[in-house]
């Protein structure tokens, strides 16, 4: 399938120069399962070798092959790349790729005025019109006349490119997203080995199919090259960006995480036994895990949500790091498990990919909506750790940062990631693992005096013996403990006792964690931007101009969501004014006033997007009066 | 308490200091003390031996065994003992559960351990009714079944726990009576020694909201013509002396009850058991009619690969096949680029 790519030069561009640009947003639609997600991760990939910053946003619908040609069915796929630090995916794209109608229908209104649209002209026809809803054609009535539009047959190049191969029809057009690759590639000066090396591999069972993609490549690349298109597009390349020295690898959040969880489990000295349950966009971390079993991780797709989360916990009595992940239904469903899992005192992570809610709700589109679920949806008085991951990147921080918290107080530990950022990827620094200090678990192993409900007097964190060591057998369970003997207790000032211990037990964790910082700008001023989670990029961007602009605008940026950081409340007495964007309805803001008594403005949005940096600049602005 | 003690450990060394907490004359207590007896004749080691269960009267029993044990949450102890058996594969996993938190609330859960045959003994306790919660009627209950919430009789029908078991594909089905001490023992030790999900039915009498639920067959006077012992290579035969049993009737594909002496029946009518015939272990948990023994004893037992040690395979081929992998290597894997 082809693909569609938009292009855009920062400042208004004038693509018909070549020029060396800071920054450009392109966005590719199709139809779904015609390759659009693979056309973005190869070109982001291409991008990320030459060591251009860049950030993605893949946006797809719930349906795996929705009828082709409708506007549900539409599958899209934004890169923004730069030679600057690159924070977000970009608000709007510089340059649209449309693959058909109903790509064009979805997403046009998304491309910034005068931008790029590149259009494949050989996928409209009365039929692909009537089903994306056109009732007349926006190549001809004017709609598109607000943009500068690149028509390309591109359905019909890339049939003449892989004749020689003699595919099939719908084979041959299924290598229309290859062409559109290789043109963009072109256009942007991306090289094209890493998309050949990485078509081999893909079709290393099909001489035939890996011939004919890469043909289709070459012939797309070739055709910018070649074909009389000046006054249409031109070459422009995007510089590397100015980033640390290191080296460096292209990573997803759901990598990160995987990849934080088995550093974690490896800074215990434990294994990993990840249960889990198949649930969008939770999944992805499921399928990495799986393929890690040499470095000693078990994973076991149980029959249910609650049976992933049981099996994990099992494993952790038994001695191993229990790991179980979901989005926010399935997490609703471990909820009586997390009870036990406190009331045993056993540690665990739990991570949760966040979609929109409620109920099914919008599984492959993003949110930040379960933050009151994490910190407060159990019976009973159940507290625990929560923690956000604001970044790709930042995935494995603080996946590494679960595992600690959980096997040194004993504690299940929520993380909290969503859609956007476990499909999202970014280039990353590859961290020495060597340099990170390990928090090795000592499992109780003496016989003499022992019992389960012994603490440790600083961090309150119980001691931990496992099955098979011999002389510390004993019985552990959901009914309230005596706080000495861990013996069944219902005694009234013992449940007093308990309840107390395990709520100090997890404040105590604030005594443990970095105070929080200033993540931008001055530690006093009129207003204070307070995120968490994914929105971190727009954030940091719109407060970043803001303060060009002479605005006296900070930002505070929060990964320990429960307990908060000591200082948090006095940083927020700082700054006249506190705005709390969140793609909920005002979730953390709650909390905030809650612990705090302070008045937080709540800046919600729950559109499935990330939130645009010209729209947080707009409400920075209209807060400061 | 453990493997290097110097004398042998008797049934009371498996008890806990805990005061049993069951009804006077719960037949949990004799549940109780046939599974200490048993892992005492078995020689068990107590810090390799560990009891899950669920919710309910029945799932009180890990507080009652000196070993290891885990409480857990209304019938999921399937997936907690699946957990521990792939953390650690070596332990010998007890799992205890009751008709209403095995076949209602965990159904599913006992399910999918059954089909994956992960390897452990899972007890259930059948009262036919639920204890804990003051007598309301349990998936196993007979229709018309009263109870506080089916005060006009239950309108539901009963489900078979073996039944159950084998359609869910499990390769030990066994069944036994709670006041039956020679013969539960032996059964748990068969189940024990079976690598795969061993399932055993317990009929359990509870004295408070179901007394006498089975004594039509478990009574002493009742016994002998309503209860058949299944042995393995044995005819099929029960009565007082041996004089009934179970024929094939080769035109339906069904048992029949016959009586040896009779009709021309001679003893070598009467079908042998094969405890690894999966059909006839079916037709035998099923027996229905006024004149049909309740069948006890090891029904089925068929061993394939269990589920634990297929992923532990992996896991060791995994290793094998990558015997240097390590942390930094990992993080690097794939393209990078370097920035200088």
């Amino acid at each position: 399938m082809a693909t569609n790519l938009a292009q855009k030069p920062t400042a208004s561009a004038d693509v018909r120069v070549p020029a060396s640009l800071e920054s450009v947003v392109i966005r590719f639609a199709g139809d779904s399962g015609d390759g659009m997600q693979l056309t973005g991760t190869q070109f982001t990939h291409s991008t990320a070798l030459m060591g251009t910053d860049l950030a993605t946003f893949p946006d797809f619908p719930a349906e795996i092959r929705a009828p082709t040609g409708t506007t549900f069915g539409v599958s899209a796929y934004q890169i923004n790349f730069g030679a600057r630090r690159v924070l977000t995916a970009g608000d709007q794209p510089d340059v649209l790729v449309a693959m058909n109608p109903a790509a064009l229908m979805t997403n046009l209104d998304s491309l910034k005025p005068g931008g790029t649209l590149v259009v494949d002209t050989g996928s409209f026809n009365d039929r692909t019109l009537a089903k994306a809803g056109y009732t007349s054609n926006p190549l001809e009535d004017g709609t598109i006349a607000p943009y500068h539009v690149i028509r390309l047959d591109i359905s019909r190049m890339t049939l003449e490119s892989v004749k020689e191969f003699g595919l099939s029809n719908k084979e041959a057009m299924r290598c229309k997203n290859m062409w559109t690759l290789g043109l963009m590639l072109w256009m942007y000066g991306r090289q094209r080995q890493s998309v050949v090396d990485w078509l081999k591999g893909k079709f290393a069972k099909s001489q035939q199919l890996a011939d004919a993609n890469i043909a289709a490549v070459n012939a797309g690349h070739a055709f910018g090259e070649t074909a009389e298109l000046a006054g249409d597009m031109s070459h422009s390349t995007v510089g590397r960006a100015e980033v640390a020295p290191g080296v460096y690898r292209t990573i997803t959040g759901a990598e990160s995480l995987a990849l934080g969880l088995v550093a974690g489990s490896k800074l215990a000295g434990l294994n990993i036994m990840f249960g889990s349950y198949p649930i969008t966009p939770a999944s992805t971390l499921l399928h990495q895990l799986a393929r890690l079993k040499e470095h000693g991780v078990v994973t076991f797709q149980a029959e249910d949500e609650i049976a992933a989360i049981c099996s994990a916990i099992g494993a952790s009595f038994a001695g191993s790091l229990g790991v179980t992940s979901s989005s926010g239904p399935g997490i609703a469903l471990k909820g009586e498990a997390m009870g036990l899992a406190i009331s045993t005192e056993l540690p665990l992570v739990i991570v949760n990919s966040q979609r929109g809610g409620p109920s099914t709700g919008l599984p492959t589109k993003t949110e930040q909506s379960d933050l009151y679920q994490a910190i407060y949806g159990r019976n009973g008085d159940a507290p625990l750790p929560v923690i956000a991951s604001s970044t790709p990147g930042d995935c494995f921080e603080v996946a590494i940062e679960a595992v600690r918290i959980a096997t040194k107080y004993m504690t299940p530990v929520i993380l909290l990631t969503d859609g956007y950022l476990a499909n999202a990827a970014e280039p990353w620094p590859v961290p020495d693992f060597d340099s990170l200090k390990p928090f090795k678990v000592q499992f109780h192993t003496e016989a003499e005096g022992f019992s389960p409900s012994h603490r440790d007097p600083e961090t309150l964190a119980r001691n931990w013996a496992i099955p098979g060591n011999p002389g510390t057998e004993h019985r552990i369970g959901g009914i309230e403990k005596d706080f000495n003997t861990g013996n069944i207790s219902y005694a009234a000032d013992n449940h007093q006792r308990m309840t107390d211990t395990r709520w100090n037990k997890v404040l105590g964790i604030a005594d443990d964690i970095p105070l929080q910082e200033i993540t931008q700008g001055d530690a006093t001023g009129d207003l204070v931007v307070v995120g968490w989670g994914s929105t971190f990029g727009p954030i940091y961007r719109a407060v970043e101009q803001s303060r060009a602009k002479g605005l006296k605008v900070s930002q505070i940026h929060v990964r320990y969501m429960w307990p908060l950081p000591k200082n948090l409340g006095d940083l927020l007495k700082g700054f006249g004014k506190v705005l709390v964007p969140e793609m909920n309805k005002g979730q953390f803001a709650t909390v905030l006033r809650d612990n705090y008594l302070v008045d937080a403005v709540r800046l919600n949005q729950v559109n499935g997007q990330p939130f645009k940096v010209s729209h947080l600049n707009q409400v920075i602005a209209e807060t400061l009066g | 308490m453990n493997e290097l003690s110097p004398h042998k450990l008797t049934a009371k060394d498996y008890a806990t200091d805990q005061e049993v907490r069951w009804c006077p004359g719960c037949g949990d207590y004799a549940i109780l003390k046939s599974v200490q007896k048993t892992l005492a004749d078995l020689e068990a080691d107590p810090a390799n031996t560990v009891f899950v269960s669920g919710i309910g009267c029945s799932s009180r029993f890990p507080y009652y065994m000196a070993t290891y044990g885990f409480h857990t949450i209304h019938g999921r102890a399937p997936a907690f003992a699946t957990g521990i058996k792939l953390a650690n594969p070596k332990l010998d996993v007890w799992m205890v559960t009751g008709d209403g938190d095995g076949l209602s609330i965990g159904g599913n859960h006992l399910l999918h351990v059954l089909r994956r045959n992960v390897d452990i003994q899972i007890l259930l306790f059948n009262n036919e009714i639920y204890g804990l919660t003051k007598g309301q009627y349990s998936p196993t209950s007979r229709p018309g079944t009263r109870s506080p919430s089916s005060p006009g009789g239950s309108i539901e029908r009963n489900l078979n726990p073996c039944n159950f078991a084998l359609a869910a594909g499990a390769r030990f089905v066994a069944r036994t009576v709670d006041t039956d001490q020679k013969h539960m023992p032996e059964i748990l030790k068969r189940a024990h020694a079976h690598r795969g999900a061993s399932f055993v039915e317990i009929y359990q009498n509870c004295i408070v909201f179901n007394d006498g639920v089975f004594a039509d067959f478990t009574d002493k006077k009742a016994a002998p013509d309503r209860q058949l012992r299944a042995e393995h290579g044995h005819r099929l035969v029960f009565g007082p002396n041996g004089e009934k049993g179970l024929r094939l009737n080769r035109d339906k594909v069904a048992i029949e009850i016959v009586t040896i002496g009779e009709n021309g029946i001679t003893a070598d009518d009467i079908l042998v058991h094969d405890e690894t015939d999966a059909l006839l272990a079916q037709m035998l948990v099923t027996l229905d009619g006024p004149d049909a023994p309740v069948v006890v004893g090891v029904i089925y037992c068929n061993p394939v690969d269990t589920y634990d040690a297929g992923v532990a395979r992996q896991v060791e081929k995994a290793k094998s096949a990558k015997p240097n992998a390590d942390m930094k290597e990992l993080l690097f894997a794939g393209s990078t680029w370097t920035v200088d």
